[in-house]
Order: C-alpha cells, then sequence, then structure tokens
C-alpha cells in the first residue's frame, strides 16, 4: 500500500477527481491549505496598492492506493493538475505499513 | 394640476427605494453563486448603477419619453435632461419633470441588471459592460417608450403597471437569449446550484421586497388611493408566494428551504408588478399564490428537458413571472380599482384587455430575443470572445476578471 499526498491548484480538484474515480480509488481525502513552492506569491490591488500575497490557497489531496494502482493514479493526477506554469504542485508517495477499517476490522488491502 | 408636494416627496422617496433593490438583487444572486464568483456576480449588478444612470441622462430618459417617432422611440430634445425642469411638470401633471425622470432612472438600473443572473460564473465581464450598455439603448428605451411614453402598446390599451413587460419580460427573455448564445457552464448537469452563502440570498430577497414597495406603489406617481391599493397588492402576493413556495418543497421534498421562500416572495413580486395598482386585494393573492406553482414547475421539470444554463433563473424567474403578471392583470383588472382601467379584466367577463395584454407580452419577447441578439453581436465585435477560458472558470470569475476575493481563508493564514 502507497499513501499518495498531491499539492494542487484548487482549480484542478474537479478534474482530478472525475479522473480518479474512473480509476476506481476508493475514497480520498482532501484539506485546503495554504502554501508556496517556488511559485512565490503573486500581487492584488486593493484601492490602487499593491499588495503582496506570500501563502497561496492550494489543495492538498491524500489517497492510499494498492502498489498496482500506483503509477495509473500519479500518472492521472499529473496530467489532469498539470498547466506548464510555476505553481502546478507537487507529489509524495509514502510506503503505509498497515490500514485496519474500523467498522469490520479488516486489515491489510482489503481495508481498502 | 399644479405641482403637489405629496407626489414629490413620495416619487422621491420611492426613487431612491428602487435604487436600493439593485445591490439587493447583487446579494439575492451572488448567495446563489460559487464562491469563487461572488464579487464578479455583485460586480455585475453594481456596474450598472453607474453605467445605466450616466446612459439615463444622456440620452436615456429622452429616447423614452420626449416625443415620440413611430410610436417605437422617443427624440433627442431632452440630450443630457436639457430643458427637463426641475419645478415644471412633464409626463406626470402633479410631479416635476425631473422628479419622474430620476424616478424612471431607477428602473433603467435594475432591469438589465436583472439579466446577469443567466449568465453569472462564465462571462467575461468586459463583455457584459459592453452588452448591458448596448442592450439599454436598444431594447429598453425602445420598450420604455413604447409602453409608458406614449408609443404604440400604450395606444393599444394594453396594462403594465410597474413593469410586468418592460422590466421583468424584457430582462427574462433576454437572459435566455444570452444564457443560450453563452453556452452551459462546465461542469452544469452535475449540479445546477452552488449556493455558497444563504442567508445572502434573504438579505438579497429582503432588500428586494422594501424596494418594491418604491417599485410598485411609486409606479401610481402619486401618493394616493393607487399607490396604497399598489402597497397591499404588492406585499399581498409576496406573501402568498412565499408561502405557496414553501407548500410545494414541503409536499414535494418534504423540507421547506430558505433558498425556496426566498425565491417564492421575489417571483411573487414580479407576478403583482403589472397588475399592482389595477387589480383588486383578493386578485392578488391568487396572483401570488399561483405563480410559485408555475414557476416551480417550469425550473424543475422543463428547464432540464430544454437543457439550457439560466444559472440563476432569471428567465424562470422574471420572464415566466412577469408573462403570468401580465396575464393575470388581463384577468383581474377592474376599473373600480383604477380609473385607467377601460376594459375590465376576463374575469369579468371582458375579452378586449387580455388580448391587448398577450399582444404586449409577445412585442416585448420579440424586441428583447431581436434586440439581445444584436447588443450580443456588437459585445463579440469588440471583445472577440464573451466567455472566459475553461481555466478562468476554474479559477472563479473573481481572481481572472476582478483579481479580488471575497472571503479570506478559513485558515487564517492570509
Amino acid at each position: 500500500m502507497k499513501k499518495i499526498e498531491a499539492f494542487i491548484r484548487p482549480e484542478k480538484l474537479d478534474d482530478i477527481k472525475d479522473a480518479l474515480a474512473v480509476l476506481h480509488v476508493n475514497g480520498l481525502s482532501i484539506s485546503q491549505i495554504m502554501g508556496f513552492g517556488s511559485q512565490k506569491g503573486w500581487k492584488e490591488y486593493i484601492r490602487g496598492s499593491e499588495v503582496e500575497v506570500n501563502f497561496l490557497a492550494k489543495i492538498k489531496i491524500e489517497i492510499v492506493v494498492l502498489d498496482e494502482q500506483l503509477d495509473a493514479v500519479v500518472t492521472s493526477i499529473c496530467e489532469n493538475a498539470r498547466t506548464g506554469e510555476v505553481g502546478d504542485g507537487k507529489i509524495f508517495i509514502y510506503n503505509i505499513e498497515d490500514a485496519i477499517r474500523i467498522r469490520t476490522n479488516e486489515r491489510g488491502n482489503d481495508a481498502l | 394640476m399644479k405641482l403637489d408636494s405629496g407626489n414629490i416627496a413620495w416619487m422621491l422617496t420611492s426613487s431612491a427605494l428602487v435604487l436600493l433593490m439593485t445591490p439587493g438583487l447583487a446579494f439575492f444572486y451572488a448567495g446563489l453563486v460559487k464562491r469563487k464568483n461572488a464579487v464578479n456576480t455583485i460586480m455585475s449588478s453594481v456596474f450598472v448603477m453607474g453605467l445605466a444612470s450616466i446612459l439615463w441622462v444622456l440620452i436615456g430618459y429622452s429616447l423614452s419619453f420626449s416625443g415620440d417617432i413611430g410610436g417605437i422611440i422617443g427624440n433627442l430634445d431632452w440630450f443630457g435632461l436639457n430643458g427637463v425642469a426641475p419645478d415644471a411638470p412633464g409626463p406626470i401633471s402633479t410631479v416635476p419633470n425631473l422628479c419622474f425622470s430620476i424616478f424612471q432612472m431607477m428602473f433603467a438600473i435594475i432591469t438589465p441588471a436583472l439579466i446577469t443572473g443567466a449568465i453569472v460564473e462564465r462571462m467575461r465581464f468586459t463583455s457584459l459592460f459592453i452588452f448591458i450598455g448596448v442592450w439599454s439603448i436598444i431594447v429598453y428605451y425602445p420598450l420604455a417608450h413604447m409602453v409608458w411614453g406614449g408609443g404604440f402598446l400604450f395606444d393599444i390599451g394594453a396594462l403594465d403597471f410597474a413593469g410586468g413587460d418592460v422590466v421583468h419580460i424584457s430582462s427574462g427573455v433576454s437572459a435566455l437569449v444570452l444564457a443560450l448564445v453563452l453556452g452551459k457552464r462546465k461542469h452544469y448537469g452535475k449540479a445546477a446550484y452552488h449556493p455558497h452563502n444563504v442567508p445572502f440570498v434573504l438579505l438579497g430577497a429582503a432588500l428586494l421586497w422594501f424596494g418594491w414597495f418604491g417599485f410598485n406603489a411609486g409606479s401610481a406617481g402619486a401618493a394616493d388611493g393607487i399607490a396604497v391599493n399598489a402597497f397591499m397588492t404588492t406585499n399581498t402576493a409576496a406573501a402568498a408566494a412565499l408561502l405557496s413556495w414553501m407548500l410545494i418543497e414541503k409536499i414535494h421534498n418534504g423540507k421547506p428551504t430558505l433558498v425556496g421562500a426566498s425565491t417564492g416572495l421575489v417571483i411573487g413580486l414580479v407576478a403583482i408588478t403589472p397588475g399592482a395598482g389595477f387589480v383588486p386585494i383578493w386578485a392578488s393573492i391568487i396572483i401570488g399564490a399561483l405563480v410559485s406553482p408555475i414557476c416551480y414547475f417550469f425550473i424543475t421539470y422543463v428547464k432540464p428537458k430544454l437543457g439550457y444554463d439560466d444559472a440563476l433563473d432569471a428567465f424562470g424567474c422574471h420572464g415566466i413571472g412577469g408573462i403570468w403578471g401580465g396575464i393575470a392583470t388581463g384577468l383581474f383588472a377592474h376599473s373600480s380599482v383604477n380609473a385607467a382601467v377601460t376594459n375590465n379584466g376576463l374575469f369579468y367577463g371582458e375579452g378586449k384587455l387580455i388580448v391587448s395584454q398577450l399582444i404586449a407580452i409577445g412585442v416585448t419577447i420579440v424586441i428583447a430575443v431581436v434586440g439581445t441578439l444584436i447588443a450580443v453581436g456588437i459585445a463579440k465585435l469588440f471583445t472577440k470572445n464573451i466567455r472566459v477560458s475553461s481555466r478562468d472558470e476554474d479559477t472563479g470569475l473573481d481572481v481572472s476578471e476582478h483579481g479580488e476575493i471575497a472571503y479570506p481563508a478559513f485558515n487564517g493564514m492570509d
């Protein structure tokens, strides 16, 4: 089992969600986060004066998948999250030791 | 008759009430859209307060109410309000010409703003700006002239007390045409509504209700019995429609909603608009109670079948509600309420008025369709794409069109 943690542009969430549904990913969690990578911030204008916005709104997706699903899911996220401009985000992958479905006590792959 | 200070006071007060409807509409609409489009939706009504005011002062009032060219439009004798006196009567003998033009200006502001409900979350702001300017000139001013300014719909005896044809049917039909030209929003069909702030919806509806007393009772043009009648029919129809929408939801879904109650009261106000000063109080209960099932049926069953994306139901509420109101005026208007009613409604056994009403509705629809297509064409000439890019639609129009967001992230990091 692998855990995929993807930091994406908020506007890309709908497309990614649709693409992952096709791959039968059993559930995903998202959080609204603030952050910056190489994109840094942007400039807003309020009553004519420039305001630097350092942290940008991003979305963090967390998914746990079977080992054999990993490549397909990561490829799909990359395709759907990419605009080609700085700020498209990053993906991190972790090993998962175990999983437990609370309702039934199933463990491991069965719990996904 | 000479100028009447009571009438002037009421007309100025009513004008201020009607102006407040436009920011009210902005909140009503904004509450119904996604949070990433809240600023753009509000701006779509707010800029009209600027643009339509200036256009009205320059040419609008003149083209609507000065003279007559072929029953279609007025002339430019009152260009820049030149010769429109603050102390001498105009179209209404007891209030100054300038006072009447102030009152009418507020109608010229709210009407194009109503259209924007159909096109939220996807139209470029620049294109909308040009569209609204052109639409005011080629649709609104001619219609205002034809119905109120002595044009031919006035002559055939069609009754439109406060703007069922001029304001609601014209904006509703134009909204439908513009929504069709623009196309559906990206994820339309999966979820038609994303109200991001339900209390805003009621805040807007409440301001509309408050302002509508000026809209309808002010349309009496005087502080008299007709104004009082219109005030009561307005409140009664809104109340009846509010209740009947709640009842439909209770029966159909088991639970009445605040968005539903707000929608119901607004369409009740729409429906009573053409007849407010012509129909008796009891009729306003029927007009209000029936508008909710009519619009509910249209929005819930007919719209999905036809498949167009009238995002906030500008047509479903103002077009359909306005058409019902125009017909209902032809059913229930009576000369005992207002001496201006020369032919009573069908309900009292006279058929002439309802025919005039149907002609006026038909003419309004034709002008709105043709005028909207021309105005869209002109907007396209200037801005090429009238729709934002797919990515901007995902990001939200607040950032793409205004570089400004309505709400900070709630995690407090900004």
